[in-house]
C-alpha cells in the first residue's frame, strides 16, 4: 500500500474527508456548540433555518445544529464501542478456532452460526427491551452481533494463512501456535479487519439510530439522531427541516464510512494492486 | 411546494366526495389511542373500557350528560327521603338486556350488591361505600338506603363502574359485554378494532347509527394520516397536538377543543427522601413554568392548574399564582431544605405525549435548580406495576382523568404516599355534606391545602382535542366522564 495509491482511489478520498469532518464536528462539540445543547426556548420553537439558528430549531426551541453536533458524539461512541466489543471478542475466537481446529473450532463456529441466525437489529430491540433502554444496553446489543462477523472474517483468513510457507516455517523452528498467531497471522489480517471494522462501524451508526428511533437507544437529554427523527415525525408537515437535518446527518455519516470501507478494501487488498 | 400540496388536497377531496356523497351514512369509524384490556366496566379501572361501552352498551340507574350533569337512565325517576338517606328509584319498564333477558329491580340489586361485595373486583368500590342496603320493592321499584346522606350518590350511580349488569351475563362481560344500551357488542379483532351495532329492541330513543367501529391507533402520526385519508372519521381525543392547526384550517374537518377531568400532575413519592420534605416539593413546583410546558408539550392546548381540581367546576379556585414559576424562590427553598446543590433522582414517564414531552421539559427546568432527574420511559403495564402498585418511583407524570377524584389524596395506599390528617378530614366532611354552598367552601379549602402541601406538582388540565369529519353531529365537546357517547351521533347529508 502506498499513499499515492490510496489517494488515487476516489471512494477512499471522499470517505476519508467525510469521516474526518464528522470526527472533527464531534470533537469540536466538546468545546463549542452554537447554543448550549440542553437549552429550551419554547417561544422560539420550530423556527426554520436562519442566521441565528443555521439548521433551525426543534419543537422545544432547541438549536438543531447543536443537537446534531452533540448527537454525533453519541453515534460515534455507540458505534465504536460496539465495534470494539465485536472485534475484541470475535477476532480472538476466530483466531483460536483457526489455530486449534477440530472440535474447538467446530463448537466456536456453530455458536457463531447460532448468534448469526438471529436478525441483528431485531435481537438488539429484544435485548434493550428486556434490560431497559439506554446507550449502554444499545452498545452491548449491537456489540454482541458484531462478534460473529469478526470471528468469521478472522477465522477464514487465518485458515488460509496457516497453510502458507512462512507460517509452516515458523512452526518448524518451534514457535507455539499462540506465538505464530500473534507474530505472523494477526499482522497479516490487520488490513482485512480494519476494512471490516469500518463497515461494521457504519452499520453500528445505523443500528443506534434505529434503536433510538423506537425509543430504545440513548435517553434524553442526550441528543440522538434517531430520536430526533422520531420526534420530528409528527411535525414533518409543520416544519420539515427538523426531520431533514438529522436524517441527512445519518445518511452522510453512514455513506462516509461505507465509502471509506470500500476504498480501504480496494487500497489494502493485494489483489487490486 | 404549494402546488403539490394543493394537488394532494385536490385528490383527497375528490376521493372523499366520490365515496361519501350519496345518502347520509349510518356507520362511523372512530379512532381511539388505547385498546381496552377487556370490556367490563365493573371490573377494571382502564378509561379505555368506558370510552367504548359507557352509554352505548351499558347503562346505570343514572347517567352523566355531556355537561357533567346527572340525567335519568334506567331509573326514570327517583325520590329522596326527608333525612336524605333513602332513595327510591322508579325503573323503566319493558327494558331488555341484549341477550333477551328482562331487566328488573332484581338486576339492580344484583349489580349494586355485586359491586360493593367482598369479592367485588370493581375498580371504584368507593362509589358504593355510602350504600347500606338495597331492597327490591316491586319489579320496577328499588329502595337504596344509605349509611349517611351523600351529596354525590346520584352522580356516583352514573359512573361506568356503576352500570347495571344481568346475573346471567355478568361473568362473561369481559369478552362479550351484555347490557341494556342502544348499541350491542358485535365483534372485537384484538389489536385492531371493536365493532358495536345498533340494538333494534332498545327501550328508549333508538340510536341513529347502524354501526360504529372503534379503531385502535396508538401512534400520533398514524392517527393524523388515518383522519386525512378518511379511514377514521372521528378522533374524540386526538393524540397529535401539533397537527391540530392543520385540521383547523381544513373545511372538511371540525376541531373541537373541550375540557376533560384530566388533571395532569408531576407525581412525587411523598415518603421517599428528599420528597418527604415539603420544601423540596414546593421548590419543584416553583421550578416548573406551566406556560412553556403547555406550549412545548401540548402545542398550547391545556389550561394551567394550581391544585387538583378541574377549572370548569363551579367550586374551582385559581391557585396557579400561588405556585407560579419562580426559579429564584425555588433555589431558595432548595437551600432551606438542605439541598443547595440539588440532588439526583429519576422521572418515570408513561407513553402519552403529554408525559414523554412534558417530562423532557420538566427535567430541563429542574436542572436549572440543580435537580438532575434521569428520564426513564416506561410502558403502561410497567407504569401500573412499578409506580401505581408498588410505589417504586421518585417522580412521574400522569393525567388523572376520573371525574370527582379529589379524594385520591386522602387514600392511604395511593401511589403519592401523601398522608395528611387535615386533608382526610376535609374529604370526610365533603362526603357527608349535601348543601351546595357548604360543599363549595370545603372543596376550596381542600384545593388550597393541596396547593400548599403540593403532594404532587399540579401542571395542567388535559384538553379534549376532538377532531372529526365536519358532517358528523352529536359527539361530545367536553369529557365530563370517560365516554364516547354515540347515542345521538349522526351524519348530516
Amino acid at each position: 500500500m502506498s499513499i499515492g495509491n490510496a489517494l488515487a482511489n476516489r471512494s477512499f478520498c471522499v470517505g476519508l474527508i467525510v469521516t474526518s469532518l464528522i470526527a472533527l464536528v464531534a470533537l469540536v462539540s466538546f468545546v463549542w456548540t452554537p447554543y448550549p445543547v440542553g437549552a429550551l426556548d419554547i417561544a422560539g420553537k420550530l423556527k426554520p433555518p436562519s442566521a441565528a439558528h443555521w439548521l433551525g430549531t426543534d419543537h422545544f426551541g432547541r438549536d438543531i445544529l447543536s443537537m446534531i453536533m452533540v448527537g454525533s458524539r453519541n453515534s460515534i461512541a455507540v458505534a465504536s464501542v460496539s465495534v470494539a466489543i465485536g472485534a475484541g471478542i470475535g477476532v480472538p475466537l476466530g483466531l483460536w478456532g483457526a489455530a486449534t481446529g477440530g472440535f474447538v473450532d467446530e463448537v466456536l463456529m456453530r455458536l457463531n452460526d447460532l448468534v448469526f441466525a438471529f436478525p441483528a437489529l431485531l435481537s438488539a430491540v429484544m435485548i434493550t427491551a428486556v434490560f431497559g433502554p439506554g446507550a449502554i444496553n444499545a452498545i452491548i446489543a449491537i456489540g454482541i452481533f458484531n462478534v460473529p462477523v469478526f470471528a468469521r472474517v478472522a477465522r477464514a483468513a487465518a485458515l488460509s494463512l496457516w497453510s502458507r510457507e512462512f507460517v509452516i516455517a515458523a512452526g518448524a523452528i518451534g514457535k507455539s501456535p499462540a506465538r505464530i498467531t500473534r507474530d505472523h497471522i494477526l499482522p497479516n489480517l490487520a488490513s482485512l479487519l480494519i476494512v471490516q471494522a469500518t463497515i461494521q462501524f457504519s452499520l453500528g451508526i445505523l443500528a443506534e439510530a434505529g434503536l433510538s428511533y423506537v425509543g430504545l437507544g440513548s435517553q434524553p437529554p442526550m441528543p440522538s439522531w434517531g430520536r430526533m427523527l422520531f420526534e420530528a415525525q409528527t411535525m414533518i408537515g409543520l416544519a420539515p427541516h427538523i426531520a431533514l437535518f438529522p436524517g441527512l446527518a445519518i445518511v452522510i455519516t453512514v455513506l462516509g464510512f461505507n465509502l471509506l470501507g470500500d476504498g480501504l478494501r480496494d487500497v489494502l487488498d493485494p489483489k487490486f494492486q | 411546494m404549494k402546488s403539490w400540496k394543493l394537488a394532494i388536497a385536490g385528490v383527497a377531496i375528490s376521493l372523499v366526495m366520490s365515496s361519501a356523497s350519496f345518502a347520509a351514512k349510518t356507520n362511523l369509524v372512530l379512532g381511539i389511542v388505547l385498546e381496552p384490556p377487556h370490556l367490563d366496566p365493573t371490573a377494571g379501572a382502564a378509561a379505555a373500557i368506558d370510552e367504548i361501552v359507557y352509554a352505548n352498551i351499558f347503562e346505570g340507574l343514572t347517567r352523566i350528560g355531556p355537561k357533567g350533569n346527572v340525567l335519568p337512565a334506567l331509573a326514570e325517576s327517583w325520590t329522596q327521603s326527608d333525612d336524605g338517606k333513602v332513595y327510591t328509584f322508579k325503573l323503566h319498564k319493558d327494558v331488555k338486556f341484549h341477550d333477551g333477558t328482562a331487566f328488573d329491580a332484581d338486576d339492580v340489586k344484583f349489580s349494586l350488591d355485586r359491586a360493593r361485595g367482598d369479592k367485588s373486583t370493581n375498580a371504584q368500590k368507593g362509589l358504593f361505600s355510602a350504600i347500606d342496603t338495597v331492597n327490591v320493592v316491586d319489579p320496577l321499584t328499588v329502595k337504596v338506603a344509605l349509611k349517611q346522606p351523600s351529596g354525590d350518590f346520584l352522580y356516583n350511580m352514573g359512573w361506568g363502574d356503576a352500570v347495571i349488569v344481568a346475573p346471567e351475563s355478568a361473568g362473561t362481560n369481559k369478552d362479550k359485554p351484555v347490557g341494556t344500551g342502544p348499541f350491542k357488542f358485535d365483534s372485537w379483532a384484538k389489536g385492531s378494532q371493536i365493532v358495536i351495532a345498533k340494538n333494534a329492541d332498545y327501550w328508549g330513543k333508538p340510536a341513529l347509527l347502524d354501526k360504529a367501529t372503534f379503531r385502535v391507533i396508538p401512534d400520533p402520526a398514524a392517527a393524523t394520516a388515518a383522519l386525512l385519508a378518511g379511514d377514521v372519521q372521528a378522533f374524540p381525543v386526538f393524540p397529535s397536538y401539533e397537527t391540530i392547526p392543520q385540521f383547523q384550517v381544513d373545511p372538511r374537518f371540525k376541531v373541537v377543543i373541550g375540557t376533560t377531568e384530566g388533571e395532569t400532575v408531576l407525581g412525587m413519592n411523598n415518603k421517599k427522601p428528599p420528597f418527604d420534605n415539603p420544601k423540596v416539593r414546593q421548590a419543584i413546583t416553583h421550578a416548573i413554568d406551566r406556560k412553556s410546558l403547555i406550549d412545548g408539550a401540548m402545542f398550547g392546548f391545556g389550561t394551567p392548574i394550581g391544585s387538583f381540581f378541574p377549572p370548569h367546576h363551579p367550586a374551582y379556585v385559581d391557585l396557579t399564582a400561588e405556585t407560579a414559576y419562580d426559579p429564584e424562590l425555588a433555589k431558595k427553598l432548595m437551600a432551606e431544605a438542605g439541598h443547595p446543590d440539588g440532588f439526583k433522582t429519576t422521572l418515570k414517564l408513561p407513553p402519552p405525549t403529554y408525559a414523554r414531552r412534558g417530562g423532557e421539559i420538566i427535567a430541563a427546568e429542574l436542572r436549572e435548580i440543580g435537580i438532575d432527574a434521569e428520564i426513564i420511559p416506561v410502558e403502561w403495564a410497567q407504569w401500573l406495576d412499578q409506580v401505581f402498585k408498588n410505589k417504586d418511583y421518585a417522580m412521574t407524570i400522569v393525567s388523572h382523568t376520573e371525574p370527582n377524584d379529589l379524594n385520591i389524596f386522602s387514600r392511604d395506599d395511593y401511589y403519592f404516599n401523601y398522608d395528611s390528617t387535615a386533608f382526610k378530614e376535609l374529604i370526610k366532611q365533603i362526603d357527608v355534606t349535601s348543601d351546595g354552598a357548604e360543599r363549595t367552601e370545603l372543596y376550596q379549602q381542600a384545593q388550597k391545602l393541596l396547593a400548599k402541601d403540593v403532594p404532587a406538582a399540579f401542571l395542567f388540565q388535559l384538553p379534549k382535542t376532538g377532531v372529526w369529519d365536519a358532517k358528523i353531529e352529536g359527539l361530545w365537546e367536553n369529557g365530563p366522564i370517560q365516554a364516547n357517547d354515540l347515542t345521538s351521533v349522526k351524519w348530516l347529508d
